[in-house]
């Protein structure tokens, strides 16, 4: 078979096959670890001492095991508890066991999601700190409530000191989805891998796959790029 | 001259000090705020100590004195920023120390806080920093909230600066927008802490004729400044404050005059010298 006959009929189909996978992973993981991001970091920065030791333990213990570790125990760890609960507690159980068998899909974001919240977690409590104390005064003094002074005062101006690193942590998060082959998943690389390996053309295959994810993050980066802009403000280096 | 805070140090009760927690039922309000034995202790450190003062209608009183001596601290246990650990704060004889936190809120409504630093909302326009309150915590629809704005920011001398950023935006207009801030909320008492110390000297005079405007319009004003100069001109009476006590308090003529061996004369006499002025 030529090259480019191998390009159109083979490669190029299947890693937009995969293509259209990765995206599916990347799109809920972002959103889900953004959001989990936020509240955690916002639990760090102004919560209740409990609360804050609490949200610390999990930002310490997703931060500091290896993601591939992570995931592997969310696909192949998590499903010995169900088979302990069915051992122990006979097959009754099973609907409340299988809540423990997760499919590579919700693994992989769970996973994703996880770690990638812990890490946005701390670019908030970074940026939620770097806001004046004054302008929390200053809204209190004004008869802001504690929760209208975060969400209209602090929150703003915090989200724009915080869209740089937490854009460069959804750019980490379109690298890391790869890692999702490892739980059987068709992505872009499990796809890359696939083709490869049947054809034994592994350069072509992966520096496709490599131009893949390429053009991914650098649409992410535009648009994060994009999302500054319209966000900056006038005069204000720090917080444009 | 009078001496002391809410007790002199010599076990008599300041004039117009109401130190008194028996005042606190006596229904009417005779002063709109009072102030009564606020303390406040901070990493060990006694920072306001038993001070009383109020403040009636339409009057201003300044506090002056060195930095460190608890001024800023009071204006901020007075608002309930910090809530003090002993004593109360009386609004139209209503005690602070009873409310509830959510009456905390409608409390500091009634009082305008001027700071210092300005402490804009740097995310926010001129504009915008005028109207968010009045959206947010009063309720007001945007376009009413808006023409409140501007009225306001037309009060203070900025109606054309209504678009511009709080990083567009000189020392001076900053003082002032934070100002129109506050006057929207309608407030019945100002209280000012050094509006004008992180200004350049060029800017001092709009700021000072604002706060001048208001004070002939009637606002009620309690300011911490070193613009002795300017304050002398306005009240009825200055309270020196160090080591959080009110430790002078009386009419500028009175503290001021040659050879009164006050220490109030003393620092204003410092601090001339500093600003090369009267």
């Amino acid at each position: 078979m030529g090259t480019l006959e191998f390009y159109r009929t083979i490669l190029f189909p299947a890693l937009n096959q995969g293509l259209r996978v990765s995206v599916a992973i990347i799109i809920p993981s972002a959103i889900l670890g953004l959001a989990l991001g936020v509240l955690v970091g916002a639990g760090r920065t102004l919560g209740k001492p409990w609360l804050t030791r609490l949200l610390d333990a999990y930002v310490a213990v997703f931060r500091g095991t290896p993601l591939l570790v992570q995931l592997m125990m969310w696909f192949y760890g998590l499903p010995t508890i169900s088979v302990f609960l069915e051992a122990r507690f006979g097959p009754g159980v099973r609907p409340f066991s299988d809540a423990f068998r997760l499919s590579p899909y919700a693994a992989s974001v769970t996973a994703f999601a996880l770690c990638s919240g812990a890490y946005q977690s701390e670019y908030i409590r970074g940026a939620i700190l770097s806001i004046k104390r004054g302008q929390f005064l200053a809204a209190q003094a004004l008869g802001f409530t504690r929760g209208q002074t975060f969400w209209r005062i602090t929150a703003p101006a915090a989200a724009r000191r915080a869209l740089p690193g937490c854009g460069n942590e959804i750019i980490y998060l379109i690298k890391y989805s790869s890692l999702a082959m490892i739980v059987t998943m068709s992505e872009l690389t499990g796809k890359a891998k696939e083709i490869a390996s049947l054809y034994f053309r592994h350069l072509e295959c992966y520096l496709a796959t490599a131009c893949y994810y390429l053009a991914l993050v650098t649409l992410a980066t535009w648009l994060l790029s994009y999302a500054e802009k319209r966000l900056s403000i006038p005069g204000d280096p720090s917080l444009s | 001259m009078a001496l002391g805070g809410a007790m002199t140090g010599k076990g008599q009760p300041a004039p117009g000090g109401n130190g008194s927690p028996a005042f606190r039922g006596d229904g009417g309000a005779r002063h709109l705020l009072e102030a009564c034995g606020i303390s406040r202790t901070a990493g060990g450190k006694r920072l306001l100590d038993g001070v009383s003062l109020s403040l009636d209608r339409g009057e201003l009183k300044v506090l002056i004195g060195p930095s460190g001596g608890g001024k800023s601290t009071l204006l901020q246990c007075i608002h309930f920023l910090t809530p003090p650990d002993e004593g109360d704060v009386l609004l139209d004889g209503e005690s602070a120390r009873e409310m509830s936190r959510k009456n905390i809120c409608l409390f500091r409504r009634e009082i305008g806080m001027i700071f210092q630093d300005f402490n804009l909302f740097d995310h926010l326009s001129a504009r915008d920093n005028v109207a968010v309150a009045l959206r947010r915590v009063k309720g007001l629809p945007k376009k009413l909230a808006y023409e409140r704005a501007a009225s306001e920011l037309e009060r203070v001398g900025l109606a054309d600066k209504w678009a511009l950023y709080p990083a567009q935006l000189s020392g001076g207009q900053k003082q002032r927008v934070s100002i129109a801030r506050a006057l929207a909320m309608d407030p019945k008492v100002m209280l000012l802490d050094e509006p004008t110390s992180a200004l350049d000297p060029e800017l001092i005079g709009e700021v000072l004729k604002v706060i001048h405007d208001l004070h002939d319009g009637g606002m009620t004003m309690l300011m911490v400044t070193h613009q002795v100069g300017f304050a002398k001109h306005l009240t009825r009476e200055f309270l020196f404050m160090e080591d959080g006590r009110i430790t002078e308090r009386g009419s500028p003529e009175e503290l001021l005059k040659d050879g009164s061996g006050t220490r109030t004369s003393d620092f204003c006499s410092k601090l001339s010298e500093i600003q090369g002025g009267p």
